[in-house]
């Protein structure tokens, strides 16, 4: 174990010299990684951010049960019950027709009310649903609508299904991207390993031929891989925090108008290092296609 | 039972040119055998069967009592830890500094890094390059290139040395110098196996000597 463990920090040891005698070299194969990961990171962080503005105007759908007029107390009581008793709903509230009137009369059709001898607005149920509860949210109100005493549901989830549809839509984009790009990260590494063999051919031939198993040979290898992956994905969070800081100043600005705080947060620190640990499996893959074809043809 | 055996093999190379033709020939411990021949005659081929370099076509080759013609490919380095590789041209890493490439087989075999260095450094003095273990291979001479090739094949103390050509490209002193190495290893024991084709050298030193003619065990 302590051989296999010194092999491996000799042979991590070696890889960083290696990267750090070829700068150059290696910043250009950081940013090439780094260009290919910042834009799936980018455009995953701006759903993010899309996602989070759209919870901030209420991202939950709503709907709202309109008692009849002549609904009683008993009705009234039933509906909250199976209100209750529906997981999707996420909490809701009662407005008594006197409590709705009173509001209404604080608006501009206030003056419209006070001429009418009764209150014509019923008792009702404002009910907001779990976000995750959109595609059952018709049959609740199917279901609302055929108990006694109520008169009218209104579900107000058009805004909402769009929103949702569009957002559906951004994480395919940014998982389509992540893949196409993740194939891009692998390639550079292939190739960028693929230069490395070619140049030390002579010395994975005297290595084998001296003892050396295929996995020391590979060793090396796999940790430029990994390790590349990794400096690339420092690359692209760099060009995204960078990039970030000169948004927020325009959309602060922005902001600002809507009497809201728009900026772009970036992600928690546990997506960053997922971030990382990523780019360095990508890294390895890349660095283990390259080398495996290399000792398959000796 | 003899350390190495071949027994009827056959080396046929994928253009078709047949190398070895049924060759059988015992090999103690602690001999020092030369293979003697002209260029094409095998001699290269026959040595390169031990360490798996390349595998015979028909035959088996024996070494300790194993087969080494049907070891599975992860098992070769194991096979080659254990003999020592001389070469004609020596193979040495030009990047590298002498200790350096002098280290590289007790690294590739898990040794510690300072343990490897201590140990190159014994091989490099019983080869008389001490003083130059800092030196790339290119600062030497051909003849101490040779002898930085014989110091990376003892450091791991092998039961068998195995030379193939190793006085080709050399002077006849240091050509001189590098057999009385050889034959002061196998006086302390290690079998050596050398493949040449100088005949005044093989005069001198050979206590057996094996010819090949056209892939066939000659005299």
């Amino acid at each position: 174990m302590r051989i296999w463990l010194q092999q491996h920090l000799a042979s991590l040891k070696a890889t960083i010299t290696r990267l750090a005698r070829t700068p150059v070299a290696t910043l250009l194969s950081a940013l090439a990684i780094g260009a290919s990961l910042a834009l799936p990171l980018g455009a995953y962080v701006l759903l993010e951010n899309v996602q989070r503005v759209a919870e901030h105007f209420n991202g939950h759908p709503q709907l709202t049960v309109y008692m009849a007029l002549d609904a009683s107390k008993a009705h009234a009581q039933k509906v909250e019950s199976h209100l209750k008793l529906t997981p999707a709903v996420r909490e809701f509230r009662w407005v008594s027709r006197e409590t709705a009137l009173a509001d209404m009369k604080r608006t501009d059709m206030g003056e419209v009310l006070g001429l009418l001898k009764d209150n014509p607005l019923p008792d009702a149920f404002v009910v907001d649903l779990k976000t995750d509860a959109l595609s059952g949210a018709n049959q609740l109100a199917e279901d609302l609508k055929a108990e006694a005493g109520v008169a009218e549901v209104q579900l107000d989830t058009l805004w909402i299904k769009r929103l949702d549809a569009m957002l559906r839509a951004g994480t395919v984009i940014v998982v389509l991207l992540a893949t196409i790009l993740a194939f891009g990260l692998a390639a550079v590494t292939f190739n960028t390993v693929r230069m490395q063999i070619l140049q030390h051919r002579d010395e994975f031939e005297v290595a084998k031929l001296v003892g050396a198993t295929d996995a020391w040979v590979r060793r090396p290898f796999y940790y430029q891989g990994a390790l590349l992956g990794l400096l690339g994905a420092v690359v692209a969070l760099g060009l995204l925090a960078v990039s970030s800081i000169w948004l927020n100043r325009e959309l602060a600005t922005l902001g600002a108008t809507y009497a809201i705080d728009l900026h772009l947060a970036l992600p928690p620190v546990g997506d960053l290092l997922g971030v990382g640990v990523f780019a360095a499996l990508l890294g390895w893959l890349g660095a283990h296609l390259s080398v495996s074809k290399h000792l398959l043809s000796h | 039972m003899p350390l190495i055996s071949y027994s009827q093999v056959h080396k046929r190379y994928s253009g078709g040119f047949e190398a070895l033709r049924g060759v059988t020939l015992d090999i103690e411990a602690g001999e020092m055998l030369f293979i003697t021949g002209r260029s094409g005659a095998g001699k290269s081929t026959l040595l390169k069967l031990l360490p798996v370099i390349e595998r015979p076509s028909g035959g088996t080759v024996m070494l300790n009592g194993q087969n080494v013609s049907k070891l599975r490919h992860a098992a070769i380095p194991y096979v080659r830890r254990n003999l020592g590789l001389v070469f004609q041209d020596q193979k040495l890493l030009y990047d590298r500094t002498v200790l350096e490439n002098v280290m590289l087989p007790m690294l590739v075999c898990g040794h510690a890094p300072r343990e490897a260095a201590k140990r190159a450094r014994a091989a490099l003095d019983k080869v008389g390059l001490l003083h130059k273990e800092k030196l790339d291979p290119a600062g030497l001479s051909g003849g101490e290139q040779q002898c930085a090739c014989i110091a990376r094949a003892i450091v791991n103390r092998p039961a068998i040395l195995i030379a193939d050509e190793p006085t080709a490209n050399l002077d006849a002193q240091s050509a001189l110098n590098i057999m009385e190495m050889f034959r002061s290893f196998n006086q302390v024991g290690v079998t050596v196996i050398i493949a040449s084709h100088d005949e005044q050298l093989v005069q001198r030193f050979a206590t057996r000597s094996v010819a090949l003619d056209q892939g066939r065990v000659a005299a």
